[in-house]
């Protein structure tokens, strides 16, 4: 599978570097080469300087052959654009971006986009994490004695 | 009408007041504090502090009601989520777009906001304007039709001068629509038409003979 993707932080670099080792063709790109850091020396994909909402530097990056294409920065505008950019002027079949702001979530599934909430997707892990250990809890506690 | 306005900048701001004098009932979105209380002291109580992007925000804003809406801050991504909010959720009837990146215009189009403005390129082309050695400046541009009015000034060196109009190999789609000669009225050029050093002529071409127009005009 060939893969764009947009910004190198630890979650983009962490995945580059998954996605490269079970053998995909990888390339990322972040608009500060010093992010770079983050890859891995076994990195085998393209790390490529430029701006993802940049139709010349997506098609610098391969977009038009690319399988997938996952939007990772910081900016969930920033994300949202770059997404739609890859998913209807160069229809690439998969696209995915992260979204911080839950409350925005409903109006990207309209814009037919496939989002991730990280915060939704820790609140809920956290809250599942400490019901699992809710034995612990101090009423259950006294309750067992 | 009610006027929404996102972003408060330089731009908002004297959008804003523009807007308020011609008897519009605006309210402008800031995310920063600062410049919200700026609106406050300066144009009264005109401005929301909130980020224009969130349909929440959107919602107590009236956005349902609006009959304007204008994103002008000078981040792409941002105008460009906040219009799709305003047009897919809020079906606001009229939304218009700051674009600061020229090569985003062809996106926002592509992404259902049709109106854009680019103020990069206005800028240009006022300063193109103003560069009196400048043969072609552009008027406007009908999108639409991919039609551009072009002005081209004839200097004394341009290949045209002492030729009349149908010897000019001018692009297929092209019309020469007003001559302007210094110290004449204007007047619309015919076939026999004499080019002269110093004349204006307002042309009407397609977006891709521009070029070809000014080579034919004044030569390389």
């Amino acid at each position: 599978m060939e893969v764009v993707i947009m910004g190198c932080g630890r979650v983009g670099a962490q995945l580059a570097s998954l996605l490269d080792t079970d053998g995909h063709k990888v390339t990322i790109l972040d608009i500060d080469a010093y992010s770079f850091r983050r890859l891995p020396p076994t990195f085998s994909g393209t790390a490529l300087v430029g701006d993802g909402i940049d139709e010349d530097v997506l098609k610098k990056a391969g977009i038009e052959k690319a399988d997938a294409f996952i939007a990772v920065t910081q900016g969930d505008n920033r994300n949202v654009m770059a997404a739609q950019i890859a998913k209807h002027l160069f229809n690439v079949p998969r696209v995915l971006c992260r979204i911080y702001d839950p409350l925005r979530k409903d109006l990207y599934e309209m814009l037919g986009l496939e989002a991730i909430s990280p915060t939704t997707v820790f609140a809920h892990l956290l809250k599942e994490r400490l019901e699992t250990g809710a034995k612990g809890t101090k009423a259950n506690l006294r309750k067992e004695k | 009408m009610y006027i929404l306005v996102v972003g408060g900048g330089v731009v908002g701001y004297y959008l804003c007041r523009a807007l308020i004098e011609e008897g519009h009932e605006v309210l402008v979105i800031e995310k920063d504090a600062k410049k919200c209380e700026h609106f406050l002291d300066e144009l009264g109580s005109v401005c929301m502090r909130g980020d224009g992007c969130e349909a929440s925000t959107l919602s107590e804003a009236g956005t349902g009601r609006a009959d304007i809406f204008i994103a002008t801050t000078n981040e792409d991504e941002d105008n460009l989520v906040a219009c799709q909010v305003a047009k897919h959720k809020f079906n606001v009837p009229r939304i218009i777009a700051r674009i600061n990146n020229p090569k985003n215009e062809k996106v926002f189009k592509k992404l259902g906001i049709d109106c854009t403005i680019s103020v990069t390129n206005l800028l240009l082309e006022h300063i193109e304007e103003e560069i009196p050695t400048h043969p072609l400046v552009h008027l406007l541009t009908l999108a639409r039709e991919n039609l551009e009015i072009v002005e081209v000034k004839i200097l004394r060196t341009s290949k045209s001068v002492g030729k009349t109009v149908k010897e000019l190999p001018l692009p297929a789609g092209s019309i020469l629509s007003l001559l302007i000669r210094n110290g004449q009225k204007p007047q619309v050029p015919s076939p026999d038409t004499l080019i002269e050093a110093g004349d204006r002529l307002i042309a009407l071409t397609p977006g891709d003979q521009e070029e070809t127009l000014r080579k034919a005009l004044t030569g390389d």
